[in-house]
């Protein structure tokens, strides 16, 4: 027969003290893991929710981002006239050239200058990031102000620029290339890559960047996903273009690896602390034995089982590690949403991402506490399981 | 039995209890000593004095935009340079993408680079062999060894960012400490193959006289091109690679707040070790009281004792971090990031001053409420 769990829960009680101060502990070190952990899963629901499968992004042949691309402006009339493209609001097909360029700005809060992604785009560039995404997902949303005008030195700003960064706000002027360019609006891109960008128009960017007569991508719409893979395998079989297609959702889902530094770091500082608290619990827990040495004894000599004190100490630590589990993930819960950035190796820029404390990652946590107590406990358990009765009721 | 050794003895009268607790904040001070040393090699250490003396000069704007070839004799014009240095990153792929194929590769002029890169050494046969062959590869020592390259020996590379896959020779390996994992070839190799490129350069390093010149000679050069159609920015070679960290985001708080949770986690453990211990003990405290022994003679003996545990886990984490350490420096250089991080006298001892003063706050509550123990209740205490 088991020993009922509330005997587990009464001794926590009893010793308020020490659960909560080993407790607390465990709790430290979820905490530490769920940031790291919200961290990465920000940072790739920030490119897995990125790009359109319908659009297929158009790069210089071997190239692999955006910013290493371009090519000749005469080739873009020949991905016009590509099959499978779908229709603008005009009637023509839904293309977009563009240039991509690096900036650098400095922080708001003054901690020093970061690379951002200026785009300068076609006006069917903005139409095929306003319609929502063949997914189901929102397209780009203006907020405040109004999108540029072609032909006009005018930018609009994504509103984690606009919150990062001084002289972001509409009104204000942006410094870059051959002078002014002046905040016309403010974009939600939804947590999505383009969440990093400032837009302009194509013909403006290129000329302030001596690039002339060359683009450094092009986007091209496909009416629907099928169409999407042939139009993508065309522009590369294509012998005149010498040019790649990949899909824009493909290309952002490579850029992950932006997280693998903080990964790294992460699963060894987690590591690390995760054992210092197994160390920890278990002298709770060997404590808790000694304690009650008489009591596991009379237990014992009621006539629970071996397995049934293994299992009953087992659950205890179980319970205070579910404690810190649970204590961890709400002191860490405040942060959830919070914005941050790294740099992006594809793009040479920051990407901006918010700390995502999702179920998966609660559950990871959890997991990883309880990981903790069954480790640290298992021993302390086992010593009570096989102590001597008789020894025991005299001590 | 002095005082000391009546410490001593109660420290470790648990053996089971103290183990475990020394063990615990030991993981902790071993994170602890990680990242202060992360945070010295990046934030404190001064470069070698080679070093010290290299500029880099880059597109105001951005790595991602070259600089035109002509800004190299403009740059070596400035009184106090002594060298100058195209680089341009080459960013190939060797053998597959996996990271732990990956290591810098960096177009350069064969003539006048190790008058730059002066800390790297190499034969006097070999460079000249380097400088003779346009297709030739410079390589570091450690980087030969991991792929068994040999003098010689033929790798092709991958382009990524240029439309070329250059096939090198292994023409000299070069020693320096720390070890790099750099391949370097010959920027006409690449500007003859991809015509677009001719012309242009990734970056300049140039080597500068003096020490005390670099500010100026920083200056100079970016004020000689604030009215170009390409603006520069010139800094240290140091600072030039702590902005690859800066980018990576806010790390001085990540290290901050990690070194905060770290110590946290270690009074945590130690208060709680103490307060089992002044538990267990509440008659003995009784006794001692009773020989004579005051308030503040009780208070000291329990604090030393959490001292001694906090130091005795220091110790043990200080000498687990020395190799470890050791071993992730030569991860990241695998990696490619050149910093160089080492356990030395003053973190070893900041790590222990830290266990010192933990031992002190974590100790000072339960050794508190163990001197305020009543003789005559403490005497009646059933532990």
């Amino acid at each position: 027969m088991a020993i009922p769990i509330s005997y587990n829960i009464r001794n926590l009680i009893l010793r308020k003290g020490l659960t909560i101060m080993t407790a607390l502990g465990i709790a430290l070190t979820v905490t530490t893991a769920i940031f790291l952990l919200a961290l990465v899963t920000g940072l790739d629901r920030a490119f897995v929710s990125s790009g359109n499968p319908l659009d297929v992004l158009v790069l210089r042949k071997g190239s692999e981002s955006e910013l290493t691309g371009g090519f000749d402006a005469t080739l873009f009339p020949i991905l016009k006239t590509l099959p499978g493209i779908a229709k603008d609001s005009h009637g023509e097909p839904m293309a977009s050239g563009e240039w991509n360029v690096v900036i650098v700005l400095p922080r708001k809060d003054g901690t020093g200058e970061v690379n951002v992604t200026v785009r300068g785009m076609m006006p069917d560039g903005l139409e095929m990031r306003e319609l929502p995404g063949a997914n189901g997902k929102p397209g780009v949303k203006l907020t405040a102000g109004r999108w540029f005008q072609p032909g006009q030195r005018e930018v609009v700003v994504s509103q984690s620029i606009r919150d990062r960064f001084s002289h972001a706000n509409i009104g204000d002027s942006l410094a870059f290339g051959k002078g002014a360019w002046r905040v016309v609006g403010v974009f939600d891109a939804g947590g999505s890559a383009y969440e990093s960008e400032i837009w302009g128009d194509v013909n403006q960017m290129a000329s302030d960047f001596d690039r002339q007569g060359g683009f450094s991508s092009a986007y091209l719409r496909a009416t629907d996903p099928i169409a999407a893979e042939a139009l993508k395998n065309r522009v590369a079989d294509d012998q005149r273009l010498k040019l790649d297609g990949v899909l824009e959702t493909d290309y952002y889902s490579k850029q992950t690896s932006s997280g693998a530094p903080i990964r790294i770091i992460g699963t060894v500082v987690a590591f690390i602390m995760a054992i210092g608290s197994i160390f920890a619990a278990m002298n709770t827990m060997y404590a808790a034995v000694a304690y009650r040495g008489r009591e596991i004894a009379t237990l014992r000599v009621i006539g629970f089982s071996r397995p049934a004190i293994l299992t009953s100490f087992v659950l205890e630590s179980l319970l205070l590690a579910l404690l810190g589990a649970v204590a961890g993930i709400l002191l860490m819960l405040p942060f959830n949403g919070m914005e941050t950035g790294t740099n992006n190796p594809v793009t040479f820029a920051e990407v901006v991402f918010a700390l995502r404390i999702t179920w998966t990652v609660a559950g990871y946590a959890l997991l990883f506490a309880l990981v903790m107590g069954f480790v640290g406990g298992l021993a302390p358990a086992w010593h009570a399981a096989r102590q001597n009765i008789l020894n025991a009721l005299r001590g | 039995m002095t005082l000391g050794s009546f410490i001593v003895r109660n420290t470790f009268r648990n053996k089971r209890r103290s183990l475990l607790t020394m063990i615990s904040i030991s993981f902790s001070l071993l994170l602890l000593t990680l990242m202060i040393c992360i945070w010295r090699s990046f934030y404190v250490d001064q470069v070698a004095p080679e070093a010290a003396r290299r500029v880099i000069t880059r597109d105001r704007i951005s790595l991602a935009f070259f600089l035109p070839a002509f800004y190299r004799d403009k740059i070596r014009s400035v009184q106090g340079v002594t060298a100058v240095a195209p680089m341009t990153w080459f960013g190939g792929r060797y053998i597959d993408d996996r990271p732990e194929h990956f290591f810098a590769q960096l177009a350069t002029d064969p003539d006048e680079y190790l008058k730059v890169a002066s800390d790297k050494i190499v034969p006097p046969d070999q460079l000249k062999a380097w400088q003779q062959d346009r297709t030739g590869a410079l390589v570091d020592v450690t980087l030969a060894n991991k792929y068994g390259w040999k003098i010689g020996d033929r790798i092709t590379l991958q382009g990524t960012i240029f439309e070329l896959n250059p096939e090198l020779t292994i023409r000299a390996i070069y020693h320096r400490d720390p070890p790099q994992n750099a391949l370097y070839f010959s920027t006409k190799y690449l500007e003859e193959a991809v015509p677009w490129f001719k012309g242009q350069a990734g970056w300049y390093a140039a080597q500068v006289d003096s020490a005390e010149d670099v500010a100026r000679v920083s200056h100079e050069i970016d004020a000689m091109f604030r009215n170009s159609p390409r603006q520069t920015k010139t800094e240290s070679e140091k600072a030039f690679q702590l902005g690859f960290v800066s980018a990576l985001g806010n790390v001085k708080a990540f290290i901050l707040g990690i070194c905060g949770a770290v110590m946290f986690a270690i009074m945590l453990v130690s208060a709680n070790t103490m307060a089992m211990s002044v538990r267990s003990r509440t008659r003995e405290v009784a006794v001692l009281k009773t020989l004579g022994f005051t308030r503040h003679r009780v208070l000291g003996i329990f604090v030393s004792e959490a001292v001694a545990l906090a130091v005795g886990g220091g110790v043990l984490g200080v000498a687990v971090a020395v190799p470890l350490i050791a071993g992730l420096t030569h991860r990241f250089i695998g990696l490619g990031i050149p910093f160089d991080m080492r356990v030395n006298m003053p973190t070893a001892g900041l790590s222990l001053l830290i266990a010192v003063v933990l031992g002190v706050v974590s100790g000072y509550l339960p050794a508190y409420r163990a001197s305020r123990v009543n003789i005559v209740d403490g005497l009646r205490h059933i532990g």
